[in-house]
């Protein structure tokens, strides 16, 4: 794609030639070619999968693996159809209510538990072997136990969750804590900052940033198994649905179309967590924004 | 000054020290034979040998000497960050530290610059040079903010109070760091190679806007670089340090009066002063290359 050309024009105005007004927010949105490459590739991608789905129909030939996949002018059909039901936003709260509660569970402990680890040597040395160990336990190898464990379905899968995001928030945290520059801890003691003021003023806010990446890969990981935990636990008759028991039900119930739908709001529903931690990243480190 | 400090080596050069500005009555420092050894037990590096040397108030004192010689280990000790083996450390006549108390405690009146610089990252210049007053609770935080505008305007970073580290030059960021640390009115302004890595242009702006904030202040300076025109151009004396483990093996005294400005880089003087310093520190170098050749073969 070209470069537009009121671009150059603002960055090197020569003499006597008039500098171009400020663009509009808008006009820079325009403008922005990664966004119309991002754009480009996603109807691209639509396109392409829609031909090879009617390529049988057209052709009499089905291409393999992706001509037996529904196409996309189906799946939206399938999909506005649902849009009115209750059923479906119902999963779509379940699920967001789940990774949300085991999310927000996590950071609660998993923050002050991986600072602890990262300033108080005695802290770390009973908890972290316990902790490594627990650790490459995948989360879904816990929900058997969690189901045994827990009284109820929900909170086996909100347990489950919990589990995914903790070991993540945890080892970014310690990470983060660990590997603040020194010369930011020695600074501020000569300037006579106490303990308390060190934890405060230094190593709180220059952990903020592997805080913040803790969040966004544990956010991940959080929609991954609670997606599993539905499935798995079969929604539960008193849990009920969630997106993932969505899918399985759709598979069950042969409608491919359908699972490809719960497979899209899944998709949706990540990238809607994870640019809301990323905007709260940039209001919470306004430093970082410079970059 | 105490008595013991006539036996030291460094004691004799020191009385020659310029006088300094009436305003300056503290901020002495005195290095009394001071020896300082990374982990006894185990790799056992001495880092300084038997080191002695005395800083008069309100004096500029440049140290240099070869990269590795013990010259921020000197500075750390003074500082608080690591103990010391044997020897004392006097400020203005008070103990920091000695046998029975070999680590300094750490504390504003003797606030380090450091080489690569410290400012937080996350706070803006002017939380930056507030933030001393505000965690010693000497200021309130109102006030503390109304002295950190004010002090960095006279720096003339009045427009650059409200950025962050991140965005400003590094020569702006270590003149904040400067501010930073005078806010505190230190004894003494303890710098590491502060200007390490800038370019000569840039650096003789900063000499010039320090050299402005010392005729002001006259705070005591301990300053490391290996830049021996910069030594010159700054320091009331020059401290060479011998090759690991550091001792001081030569001092020169420059007796240039102040206020000084850049037309004194051209200056017979100057440059006389420089070749003397470049003379000592040279052989210094020559004998910590060839023992780094030995080491690694
Ligand atoms: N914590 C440490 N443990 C062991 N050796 C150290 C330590 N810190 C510095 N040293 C060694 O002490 C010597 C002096 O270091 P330093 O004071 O940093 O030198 P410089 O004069 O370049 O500032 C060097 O050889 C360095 O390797
Ligand atoms: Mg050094």
């Amino acid at each position: 794609m070209a470069e537009h050309p009121t671009v150059h024009a603002a960055v090197a105005p020569g003499p006597g030639r008039a500098v171009p007004l400020r663009r509009t927010r808008l006009q820079k949105l325009l403008e922005n070619t990664t966004l119309w490459r991002g754009i480009v590739a996603i109807v691209g991608f639509i396109l392409f999968w829609e031909v090879c789905s009617q390529w049988k129909g057209w052709f009499g030939y089905q291409i393999p693996w992706i001509g037996k996949v529904a196409p996309p002018s189906d799946v939206m059909a399938v999909w506005m159809d649902i849009l009115p039901q209750p059923g479906y936003w119902e999963s779509w709260y379940l699920s967001t209510f789940r990774v949300f509660l085991g999310f927000a569970i996590a950071q609660v402990i998993g923050i002050p538990f991986g600072l602890a680890l990262a300033v108080n040597k005695y802290f770390r040395d009973v908890f972290f072997p316990p902790f490594e160990v627990l650790r490459p336990i995948p989360p879904l190898a816990w929900v058997p136990a969690a189901i045994i464990f827990w009284p109820t379905t929900e909170l086996s899968i909100t347990f489950v969750t919990f589990l995914g995001a903790f070991f993540t928030i945890v080892i970014n945290v310690l990470g983060g804590a660990r590997s603040i520059d020194g010369r930011y801890l020695r600074a501020a003691q000569s300037m006579g900052a106490s303990q308390w003021d060190l934890f405060r003023r230094i190593i709180l806010p220059g952990t903020l940033p592997s805080i913040f990446t803790g969040a966004a890969v544990g956010m991940g990981i959080t929609w991954e198994v609670v997606l599993a935990a539905e499935m798995i636990s079969g929604g539960g008759q008193q849990a009920g649905g969630g997106l993932g028991f969505f899918i399985w039900s759709s598979f069950m119930g042969g409608s491919i179309e359908q699972v490809i739908v719960g497979m899209i709001s899944i998709g949706i529903a990540g990238y809607l967590s994870s640019s809301a931690i990323r905007y709260l990243g940039s209001v919470c480190m306004p430093w970082r924004r410079l970059f | 000054m105490p008595e013991s400090a006539t036996e030291t080596p460094g004691a004799g050069i020191t009385a020659q020290a310029p006088a300094p500005a009436a305003k300056a009555t503290r901020g002495a420092i005195s290095i009394r034979n001071v020896t300082k050894i990374y982990d006894p037990e185990g790799v056992n590096v001495m880092a300084v040998d038997d080191c002695s040397l005395e800083i008069a108030a309100g004096e500029v004192c440049m140290i240099v000497g070869p990269s590795g010689c013990g010259k921020t280990t000197l500075l750390n000790a003074i500082a608080g960050f690591h103990s010391i083996t044997f020897g004392e450390i006097y400020l203005d006549g008070q103990l920091l530290c000695g046998p029975e108390k070999p680590l300094a405690d750490q504390g504003a009146d003797r606030v380090v610059v450091f080489q690569n610089g410290a400012l937080f990252p996350w706070k803006t210049l002017l939380q930056n040079v507030a933030y001393g007053p505000i965690v010693q609770e000497t200021m309130g935080k109102a006030e503390a903010l109304e002295k950190a505008a004010d002090m960095l305007a006279e720096a003339g970073l009045a427009d650059m109070a409200k950025k962050f580290p991140g965005e400003v030059s590094s020569g702006m960021a270590r003149r904040a760091e400067i501010v930073r640390a005078l806010i505190n009115d230190p004894k003494v302004l303890l710098l590491d190679e502060p200007y390490r890595a800038m370019d000569a242009l840039t650096k003789s702006i900063m000499h010039e806007a320090l050299l402005e904030m010392y005729d002001r202040t006259k705070v005591t300076m301990f300053f490391i670089t290996h830049d021996l025109e910069e030594a010159i151009f700054l320091g009331d004396r020059v401290v060479v340090l011998t090759t690991r483990p550091a001792k001081t093996k030569k001092i020169v005294d420059v007796k240039i009066p102040r206020p000084r400005d850049y037309r004194l880089l051209g200056s017979e003087e100057f440059r006389l002063l420089v070749s003397e310093a470049k003379g000592a520190v040279h052989e210094e170098a020559i004998k910590a290359f060839e023992a780094g050749e030995r080491e690694l073969a």
